[in-house]
């Protein structure tokens, strides 16, 4: 069903493509906001699109296309554990000045064989070069240790993910993937990159915001905490007793009757 | 059924949530403690925020308090003179650890404190009791029915400020329980915890008051120390979730009711021997995990503070 929308799209969509660029990425995603609501667990944006092209396909390459989805970068601190006179202690740490909340990339293929380095180095694309980089701006003097360790443990919570061949792709032309957002999100504004590769390079790319937002009952209770500290402590205080209270009386009525 | 915890930013089990405030409301009403030495670290354990877990624990500790100290009070099993003497105490003392805290966090090493304390405390107060029910439990089959004997040698009875207090038949001085309110406090803001497996042992072998009464007075104390403490953490680190703390403390304050019962049919000795055993239990983990290498020797915290 999307296929055939984009297809229509893209044969009514009017040639504005530079010369010099003989392929174009054209995407869209199924959502740009994602509401997080009281019961919200997790989402999936379906993002999809077509490659448009003024000239036949130059038949040398196959096409291959990157999509990386990330969430909003924030510091991260690194500690490690050593051995103090017999008891684990954290010692050492770092900060990394930032790092993505969440990175998801799904591509055509696998990720040494359709991306070369240097592309890799410019774009920022696969999860090490997107979390090595700010490390390496920070000065970090072992910045592998430090950053591995940010890599490894998001992929192990599910923040991190790299899925190979998880793009669909149609006659070289049409394009389409899942991407799933954890219900452990984080509120901001996500980016969504889309890459066209030849041969290793990138010949375009896109990107799109997803605006992840906390909405009703989520927002109101947030802004409350931040805003208005100190109603919204009274305020919990004031839900405790009262539960103490309703769950002491019932139980002594039910006790009696 | 899966909800999004606003302040703590991810989506967790509802029935998981309510579960375990059930559970952690039966033991704190059975044994008078806020149940906070077990729910916490049960948080940290279904991924909530440090931070988090340790505010909103506050939070849910008042209300499993408050809803078991009214049946104590309709049992008239508090002792509200000595309560509040010791609540004096403890808001020096939660003043005096929430200082601790903050200079400790700066150099990054709140963990290991936390743990340590936890470790210690636990370690001595659990072997005391269990040591003390064991005792108590073969006089009671051995000689059945005789009441142990009123220890009249403790030292705290030389100090001065002798106050009477009527419901714990006590004559003793303001001196020893301010100071027992105020190391609680200490240890309640360092620990992120009610401080009532503290308080409990030391109303019982310090000051010598009466089991029945020690529950009621510890419950009593520690509404309003934890609902400081929840203030605290809500004006100066937001970390408070409002969501967490209701799911919670429904389990919570139903357990605590049920709890209460339970423990008023025990025998104060079987009472006493299985909070030992749970006390040590939380201790021997906690200590296996300082002392065996750890699988993942990095860990993640937030940043830009």
């Amino acid at each position: 069903m999307i296929r055939i929308l984009l297809a229509l799209f893209l044969l009514a969509s009017p040639a504005h493509a530079s010369e010099h660029a003989s392929e174009k990425v054209i995407a869209g995603l199924s959502q740009n906001r994602v509401a997080i609501t009281a019961n919200f667990d997790g989402t999936g944006i379906l993002i999809f699109g077509a490659v448009k092209r003024e000239a036949p396909p130059p038949t040398t390459e196959p096409l291959d296309v990157i999509i990386a989805v990330s969430g909003p970068e924030r510091p991260v601190v690194v500690r490690k554990k050593a051995r103090v006179l017999g008891i684990w202690v954290n010692k050492e740490s770092r900060t990394v000045s930032s790092a993505p909340s969440f990175y998801a990339i799904a591509s055509t293929g696998p990720l040494p064989k359709i991306l070369s380095k240097s592309e890799d180095l410019r774009y920022k694309i696969t999860i090490p070069r997107m979390v090595a980089e700010k490390a390496a701006a920070d000065g970090l003097s072992n910045i592998d240790e430090f950053a591995s360790a940010v890599i490894r443990i998001r992929q192990h919570n599910g923040l991190y993910t790299e899925k190979g061949g998880k793009v669909n792709l149609a006659d070289q032309t049409l394009f389409d993937t899942q991407i799933a957002l954890p219900s452990a999100l984080v509120e901001g504004d996500y980016k969504a990159r889309v890459f066209l590769l030849r041969d290793g390079r990138v010949i375009d790319d896109f990107s799109k915001t997803i605006a992840v937002r906390k909405v009703g009952l989520e927002r109101w209770i947030y802004n409350l905490a931040h805003e208005r500290p100190l109603i919204y402590g009274l305020l919990s205080l004031t839900i405790a007793i009262l539960a103490g209270w309703l769950a002491s009386t019932i139980f002594r009525l039910l006790k009696l009757s | 059924m899966q909800i999004y915890l606003p302040i703590a930013e991810i989506s967790v089990n509802a029935f998981l949530l309510l579960g375990l405030g059930g559970m952690v409301g039966i033991l704190s009403g059975m044994f008078g403690v806020g149940g906070g030495f077990l729910m916490t670290p049960l948080l940290f354990f279904i991924g909530i925020p440090p931070a988090v877990a340790v505010a909103t624990e506050a939070n849910q500790i008042v209300a499993s308090s408050f809803s078991g100290v009214l049946a104590h009070l309709r049992r008239k099993t508090v002792d509200l003179k000595m309560g509040l003497v010791l609540l004096i105490g403890g808001l020096i003392g939660a003043g005096v650890g929430i200082e601790i805290f903050r200079a400790l966090r700066e150099i990054g090493q709140v963990d290991l404190l936390v743990k340590l304390t936890y470790v210690v405390f636990l370690g001595i107060i659990g072997s005391l009791m269990f040591a003390e029910g064991l005792n108590a439990l073969k006089k009671s089959k051995t000689r059945a029915g005789k009441p142990a004997p009123r220890r009249g040698h403790l030292w705290i009875h030389g100090l001065p400020f002798k106050i009477k207090f009527r419901t714990s038949g006590l004559y003793i001085s303001a001196i020893p329980p301010l100071a027992i309110g105020a190391l609680v406090g200490i240890l309640a803001a360092i620990m992120g915890v009610g401080g009532g497996f503290v308080m409990v042992p030391a109303m019982i072998y310090i000051l010598g008051m009466p089991t029945k009464v020690v529950i009621g007075t510890s419950l009593f104390q520690i509404i309003f120390v934890t609902a400081f403490t929840t203030l605290m953490h809500a004006t100066t680190n937001y970390t408070v979730d409002m969501a967490l703390a209701v799911l919670l403390l429904l389990g919570g304050v139903v357990g605590a009711q049920i709890g209460t019962r339970i423990g008023l049919k025990m025998k104060a000795e079987s009472l006493r021997l299985l909070l030992a055993t749970l006390v040590l239990g939380v201790c021997g983990k906690l200590g296996l995990e300082l002392l065996i290498e750890p699988s993942e020797l990095f860990i993640l915290g937030a940043g830009g503070e």
